[in-house]
């Protein structure tokens, strides 16, 4: 009778997939009642990338606002967000629970940038609006093979594509030296600046070094660049790097106009390592107001997110920036819901999705505004430049736009 | 084949039966669900072999799952292989890796094997990265979901789960014909004592090393499989969690038993879900409870625990019949 388990593990099973099965159902717009409306989200709310999880539970928080203000044309945000654990098989699991089970309207900021790859084709297939991921690649933008998803943040093109704008404009003799990380963030970036100067990129750009995440140092780049004669340094570099590079770059006495990527510009991880003297007047570009900093102290959209999370979500951190953006996803997407009156359904939503014209988030700096249209799912594609004064970031000069809309 | 073995037979025959209905009756989310039961209960009896029949500990049997995905992934993607043809490809790699692993695994035992095997699972994934060019570094690599063929009418999920259970199928009955064997009692003894085993003259490092292989080679096809079904492979698909989960599912399962790798894959496979469902604020505690109270209440883990449950049924019923009928008659026949 050694056998006997294994039956019962079969007829466990059986039943317990009896119980579960739900019939699809019969509305005709999917995930909308006339008091409800389904919104579907993963997140990372255990494993290694759990600290992203706070965006979620800001969501979440702030539907729950909405909602106790009697929701969006009568009908309550129904937010089910799951963990996914940042592992992408569990996020194809997740999303279809969603999707086919819980019969959602449509998926909204679901994190990651290899969790999102891998329900992107499903959810295309599906035609289910895959709105605003939270996510930094530059393939969200693609709504001629992916017309159901799009991305949020500015990418790493996007910022590329800054940079090289503020170069063309104000440095005319800039010899540009470029050093990289070797692999997709990094190139990401370096297309970004070669797209954006356009056909006089391989005349200004006098030398590219990459290095491996592997690398112990990159002092040896550093010193080519130095001796490449570059007056422009573009520092592409996770904070480790950077620190290395700033570092290096101010020891060996080269002053380039030195370009370091947002992704490096946190004062407590990289600058005040790399030492506040060297890290003077380094430039990069930001789109968002950073929590931490006392110059948004006053500002009305900052006030209101401190309101709203000592209210909401009072375990959340006021020092977190991630919280800022979650609450600001979680504005666009009420606007979207607002725009969409009383057609919710999944067509309707896409379509408000690609009409949102200069809408103002709370996070976003003052005058960079949502621009989206059914040929761009990039909705914030304007930066500005910011220097480091040895205190903070002091933004400077115009708003940047990636691509003059 | 004598008569007693009948019943089981019909017994298994009628869940294959019931299992290959599940497509017409379930809905396709629900069918992925079981398709990865599948993958796992492949996975899970491989690491059993290793680690319950055995006696080898391995925390990075996630390792050679990933290889398996991988190797799958890249052989499609790379050089358009039908997908059918890359899983035996992915396991017979897999052996080789394990059984090569296993060699100098053979010097190390209990915790320290765990460790060694367990700095494989952190490795893994750092190394794909590093192969980018072949592997898609972080990004991974993106598949197309097989479609059913011969024009069978089946949508992709319905076919995957048939093409699972198929692998499951063959390699539960490869797996119960090599461990109910010769070489199953050889492997055994090796994991009770592993002195007394050589001095029976088995040949202790060359056995160690090939249940090493094979353990990795089932992982490694259960890999693939789960490569064709999510139709997408990433480094943070196989991080080190991974490689506890399906640790966690052979023991809870129930170690050195065939059927615990069924269960202890629908426990890994249900369980979080059900978990998160309870309480959204700390689903790995509710996890943590359900997993400290199925080792209380079954410390042989399920399998283990039904046969107990099982046998007591059946010899309070032996006990009631004996004191009716004549008691002899009853011993000859069990």
């Amino acid at each position: 009778m050694r056998r006997t388990p294994l039956l019962l593990a079969l007829v466990l099973a059986l039943g317990m997939a009896a119980v579960s099965t739900v019939p699809a159902g019969a509305q005709t717009v999917v995930g909308v009642t006339a008091t409800e409306i389904k919104i579907g989200n993963t997140n990372p709310y255990s494993g290694p990338a759990s600290a992203y999880g706070t965006i979620g539970k800001t969501i979440a928080a702030y539907f729950k606002k909405v909602n106790d203000e009697g929701g969006i044309n009568g009908r309550k945000i129904n937010f089910i967000t799951y963990d996914d654990a940042y592992t992408p098989p569990k996020t194809v699991e997740m999303v279809r629970k969603l999707v086919e089970q819980d019969q959602v309207a449509a998926l909204f900021q679901t994190l990651g940038t290899p969790t999102n790859t891998a329900i992107h084709k499903y959810v295309n297939q599906q035609k289910v609006p895959h709105l605003f991921v939270a996510t930094g690649a530059t393939k969200w933008d693609d709504p001629k093979n992916f017309p159901w998803t799009m991305g949020f943040q500015p990418n790493y093109q996007t910022e590329g594509r800054v940079y090289a704008a503020y170069i063309l404009k104000n440095i005319p003799d800039a010899k540009i030296g470029i050093l990289y990380q070797n692999d997709d963030y990094g190139k990401d970036y370096v297309k970004g600046m070669e797209d954006g100067l356009g056909a006089a990129a391989s005349k200004l750009i006098v030398l590219k070094q990459s290095h491996e995440v592997t690398d112990p140092t990159i002092d040896s780049q550093i010193i080519n660049l130095k001796n490449s004669g570059a007056n422009v340094f573009f520092n592409v570099t996770i904070p480790k790097f950077a620190v290395q590079a700033i570092r290096k770059a101010h020891d060996i006495g080269w002053k380039p106009t030195h370009f370091l990527n947002n992704v490096s510009s946190s004062y407590a991880s990289v600058l005040k390592p790399a030492g506040v003297e060297a890290s003077r007047g380094l430039i990069t570009a930001l789109y968002t107001k950073v929590v931490t900093d006392p110059q948004w102290k006053n500002d009305k959209g900052f006030q209101d997110w401190v309101a709203f999370m000592k209210k909401y979500y009072p375990e959340g951190s006021l020092e977190d920036d991630s919280n800022f953006f979650g609450y600001s996803a979680a504005v666009l997407m009420t606007q979207v819901i607002k725009q969409c009156g009383n057609d919710l359904s999944r067509e309707n939503i896409m379509r408000q999705a690609e009409n949102l014209k200069n809408v103002e988030l709370p996070f976003l700096l003052p005058g960079i505004k949502v621009d989206t249209s059914p040929t761009d799912h990039a909705p914030i594609q304007q930066e500005r430049l910011a220097k480091f004064n040895g205190e903070y970031w002091e933004l400077f000069g115009e708003i940047f736009d990636a691509f003059h809309k | 084949m004598s008569a007693r073995h009948l019943p089981r037979l019909i017994g298994l025959l009628a869940l294959l039966l019931a299992a290959c209905a599940l497509p017409f009756v379930l809905s396709n989310f629900r069918l992925f669900q079981f398709s990865q039961v599948y993958i796992y209960a492949i996975a899970i009896l491989g690491l059993n072999m290793l680690t319950g029949y055995n006696g080898q500990f391995s925390l990075g049997h996630g390792a050679f799952y990933a290889v398996g995905a991988y190797v799958s992934a890249i052989m499609m993607d790379r050089w358009n292989i039908p997908y059918g043809w890359t899983i035996p490809v992915a396991g017979v790699l897999c052996l080789i890796v394990g059984f090569l692993f296993g060699l100098p695994a053979l010097r190390l035992e209990g915790l320290y094997l765990a460790l060694a095997t367990f700095s494989l699972a952190l490795a893994v994934p750092q190394i794909l990265k590093y192969f980018e060019h072949w592997t898609g570094g972080s990004q991974g690599i993106v598949l197309s979901k097989p479609s059913a063929p011969f024009g069978l009418r089946l949508n992709p999920d319905q076919w995957l789960y048939f093409v699972t259970l198929g692998v499951l199928v063959l390699l539960f009955w490869l797996g119960a014909n090599l461990l109910r064997g010769r070489v199953g009692r050889a492997i055994v003894a090796i994991r009770d004592n592993h002195i007394a085993a050589e001095a029976m003259g088995i040949n202790t490092a060359l056995y160690k090393s090939l249940v090493f292989g094979v353990s990795a080679a089932y992982t490694g096809v259960a890999g693939a499989l789960s490569a064709c079904v999510i139709a997408y492979v990433a480094p943070d698909s196989f991080n080190v969690f991974l490689s506890v989960t399906l640790l966690i599912g052979s023991v809870i399962g129930g170690l050195a038993s065939i059927s615990g790798a069924v269960f202890g894959a629908l426990f890994i496979q249900f369980v979080p879900n059900w978990a998160q469902d309870i309480s959204k604020a700390a689903p790995w505690a509710i996890f943590g409870v359900f997993l400290i109270g199925f080792m209380y209440l079954m410390p042989f883990g399920i399998a283990g625990g039904i046969r107990l449950l099982w046998i007591r049924a059946t010899r309070s019923r032996v006990q009631q019949e004996g004191r009716s009928a004549v008691p002899s008659q009853a011993h000859t026949t069990t």
